[in-house]
Order: structure tokens, then C-alpha cells, then sequence
């Protein structure tokens, strides 16, 4: 956002936070779904500024930190094998596996490409007649449907030797999952704003129709957060549980049609295994039937390491917003970005890796 | 990994556009966006355009927050 000086953003900032103080009577706990919120409010020392009963945590919403180690390791043994290229983003890299990351496997030889955009990973297909490539379709509803949409080039540029490994989860099911379960204590929800801005308002509705548990669609500027923090505490201040979408500029009430529709035609729902949350019903993607042509785990043969997680690490517990990173016997010791024990600390996005980074982090404006 | 920058859209051929971000510019998929038109603000993520930002909206939060800091003064 342009035309406000840091002045005015601050006292505009201190305002909010004297307002949220007034309206949390008592101790509330909020959850930033998304990474990129997590990011944001370290970033600008959120944290600090609010009153102190009022705590925000963490959730599921980092795609790396969710993906469990059996994609990983299938992703591994994939760019072990003579005549691959793995295309993938560059958050996968570093991410451990049971006993390889793909950094690893590149040092060693495998032949593993960062791209930007899916699209490129095509370019690199047809680019390389005689090798295999692999796109390591792994992301939340705001990247999947750059996954289905690619997929639909695939076909249209009659490739033979591409294909997907898809890893996709919808957040939801994710939110519902983590609701059933209680045990997090959690008063409010920031719902992530990308992923909001492709499925739109409507599948957040359960929320405080089943669960009374209020929640804001918002956007990732300091005071849109402070701002989504100041509705819940008003709602919950009033008992009235709503669901309000705070991000209009970006985020439509139906969310985008096309997205979806292109989506929905590549993709069928299923159920799918969160790091940390466990097999949550139809929260994943998986190719249908009229595509699987390009879905790696069908067509290409592959023997992946029986999965470990690593010993000591709580990430599946800081993704639940059961415990902070702090609690972790292994944070900031045995466990730092440079030599990551979990996901969590790999992903600029990860709790982990926030944590350690900005832990101290003040108010900047 | 969901973060997605709000970009302006110079020129379109078909499903591709190009588009502009703090001075640099890029190549974009308009699939799943096909209705974007040259001079469009649009969200930009992984390659591909996913929502048009809405120039109206974005006013309207710039109004509330100006609001907010006049009544502080
Ligand atoms: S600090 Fe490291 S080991 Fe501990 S939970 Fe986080 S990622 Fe896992």
C-alpha cells in the first residue's frame, strides 16, 4: 500500500494495538493459517506490539512443512534414477527426508532444476526428448491450479516425457481437522489471503456455523493484520462468532471461477496425509482419471525408503499450534536454517525458521 | 510458498501477457485468468495471473486507514 508515511503507519499500528488491549478482556489465542502471515508478523514485530493477552500462533499453512517425508523420499529415489529431471520450487530443497533432501541428491549428481513457474518445467521437457521429467507439484489452492493448468499445456504440447508428482492439499478440510481435534485452545482464525483469493468465501463458512469460531480473510500488510486481529477480538468481546473477508482487493467473494473450474477438471479430491495432522479426509489432490498419463506415481516405477520422521522434532505439534518452536528441545541447538532438523525450520514460511530469524524482532512500521 | 505480488499487465498475445513489477518484467500465463486485459493490476503467483486486484477495493482500505489516523490526531 502506498501513500502512508511510516509515521502514520505507526500511530495508525499503536492505535489498533490499544484497542485490541481494550477489547480482549481476557487471554485470547488467534491462529495465522497462512506462512506468508507468520512471516509478515515477525517481520514487523507484531508480536511485541500487541497486549500481552493476546497470543498468535502458528498453523498448517505452510505447504513444505505439511508435505511428509514419503514425498520427499519418493521425489529422492525419483532424481536417483538414470535419465530424470526433477523441475521442483526452490522450498524443496533443503527439506530432509528420511535420510536425503533433494540438496543432497544434486551434490551427489542427481540432475534437480529450480523453477519459478510450472510452465518452465515444459520447456525443459521438450527441451530434453530423451530424459524423463518430473514436476514436483507440491502447494495449497493458490498454487495447485498452476499445477492443473500446466498439466492441461502438458497435453496441448503432446508431451510424453513429462509428469507430475502431485502433493497438493486444500486447507479446509485442514482447519476442520484441526478443529475436531481440539486441544489447540484457539479463540479466532487469519485465514491466508491467496489461497482465499482462488476459493473465494464460502469454504470457510463452516467455521463459525458449526464451530462458532470467528475468522477474517486477511491481507499480508502489518495493519491488515493488526486489523484482523482487532475484528476477532471485537467479535469474540461480543460473543458473535463471524466470518468477514478483510482482503476485498484481491480476494472476491466467489473467489476465481476459472481457477477452479480448471482446477476441478484436472483434479479430483482425496484424502491425503499432513505432516503433523496425519490422513485428513479429502484435503489433497490427486490427477483424474482422463490425465493420469502425466502422474509420475502411476506411470513411472519407483521404490522410496520406508519414511522416518526425525527423532525429537515437534514440527507436527508447532503446525497444530500446539506448542511454539521454543519448546523444542532441539530449537536453536541441534536445529538451526543452516542444518535444519524438520521442515519447519527449513521454509522461509516455517514457524521454525520465523522464529529463530525474527524472534526479537521489533515494530518497524 | 502462496505469496503472490500484485503486478500491471503492458501486453497480451493470446494466454501470455507481459508483465511489469517494480521496474523488471516477466512473462505470465493468463489461463486462469483469461478475461485480464493491458493495464490490469493483477496477482501474480508462480507464473501464472490468479486474481485481478481491484483498484476500488484497495482505495477503500486506504480510506479506512486515513480515517483511523485522523481521528488519533
Ligand atoms: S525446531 Fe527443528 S526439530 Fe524442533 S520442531 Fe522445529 S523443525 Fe522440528
Amino acid at each position: 500500500m502506498t501513500g502512508r508515511t511510516t509515521d502514520e503507519s505507526r500511530r495508525l499500528a499503536k492505535r489498533l494495538a490499544e484497542e485490541i488491549s481494550r477489547l480482549a478482556v481476557r487471554p485470547i489465542r488467534l491462529m495465522e493459517v497462512c506462512g506468508s502471515h507468520t512471516v509478515a508478523i515477525f517481520k514487523a514485530g507484531l508480536r511485541q506490539l500487541l497486549p500481552a493477552q493476546v497470543e498468535l500462533v502458528s498453523g498448517p499453512g505452510c505447504p513444505v512443512c505439511v508435505t511428509p517425508n514419503e514425498y520427499l523420499d519418493t521425489a529422492v529415489a525419483y532424481s536417483r534414477q538414470p535419465g530424470v529431471i526433477i523441475a521442483t520450487f526452490g522450498d524443496m530443497l533443503r527439506v530432509p527426508g528420511s535420510s536425503s533432501s533433494l540438496a543432497a541428491a544434486k551434490m551427489a549428481g542427481a540432475d534437480i532444476r529450480i523453477i519459478y513457474s510450472p510452465l518452465e518445467s515444459l520447456d525443459i521437457a521438450a527441451a530434453n526428448p530423451t530424459k524423463t521429467v518430473i514436476f514436483l507439484a507440491v502447494g495449497f489452492e493458490t498454487t495447485a491450479p498452476t499445477a492443473a493448468a500446466t498439466i492441461l499445456a502438458a497435453e496441448q504440447a503432446g508431451l510424453a516425457n513429462w509428469f507430475a508428482l502431485s502433493a497438493h492439499k486444500l486447507v479446509p478440510p485442514a482447519l476442520r481437522a484441526l478443529l475436531e481435534a481440539g486441544g489447540t485452545r484457539i479463540d479466532g482464525l487469519i485465514l491466508p489471503g491467496h489461497v482465499s483469493a482462488v476459493i473465494g468465501e464460502a469454504p470457510y463458512r463452516f467455521l463459525a456455523e458449526e464451530y462458532r469460531m470467528p475468522a477474517v480473510i486477511a491481507g499480508f500488510e502489518p495493519l491488515e493484520i493488526l486489523q484482523a486481529v482487532h475484528s476477532l477480538a471485537r467479535w469474540l468481546r461480543l460473543g458473535e462468532p463471524r466470518l468477514a473477508n478483510q482482503y476485498r482487493r484481491v480476494v472476491k467473494p466467489e473467489g476465481n471461477p476459472v481457477a477452479r473450474a480448471v482446477l476441478g477438471r484436472v483434479y479430483g479430491e482425496a484424502d491425503a496425509a499432513w505432516r503433523g495432522l496425519g490422513v485428513i479426509p479429502a484435503s489433497g489432490l490427486v490427477v483424474r482419471k482422463e490425465y493420469q498419463r502425466f502422474d509420475a506415481r502411476r506411470k513411472i516405477p519407483v521404490e522410496p525408503e520406508a519414511a522416518r520422521e526425525p527423532d525429537g522434532c515437534r514440527c507436527g505439534e508447532v503446525l497444530r499450534g500446539m506448542i511454539s518452536p521454543e519448546a523444542c528441545l532441539l530449537f536453536r541447538q541441534a536445529c538451526r536454517p543452516e542444518n535444519p532438523v524438520g521442515s519447519c525450520m527449513v521454509s522461509a514460511e516455517g514457524a521454525c525458521a520465523a522464529w529463530y530469524k525474527y524472534g526479537s524482532g521489533r515494530w518497524q512500521g | 510458498m502462496c505469496l503472490a505480488i500484485p503486478t500491471k499487465i503492458i501486453e497480451r498475445q493470446e494466454l501470455m501477457a507481459t508483465v511489469e513489477i517494480g521496474g523488471v518484467t516477466r512473462r505470465i500465463s493468463l489461463m486462469l485468468l483469461p478475461e485480464a486485459r493491458v493495464g490490469d493490476f493483477v496477482l501474480t503467483h508462480a507464473g501464472f495471473a490468479i486474481q485481478a486486484v481491484d483498484g476500488e477495493e484497495a482505495e477503500k482500505t486506504l480510506a479506512l486507514w486515513r480515517e483511523l489516523a485522523e481521528d488519533d490526531r
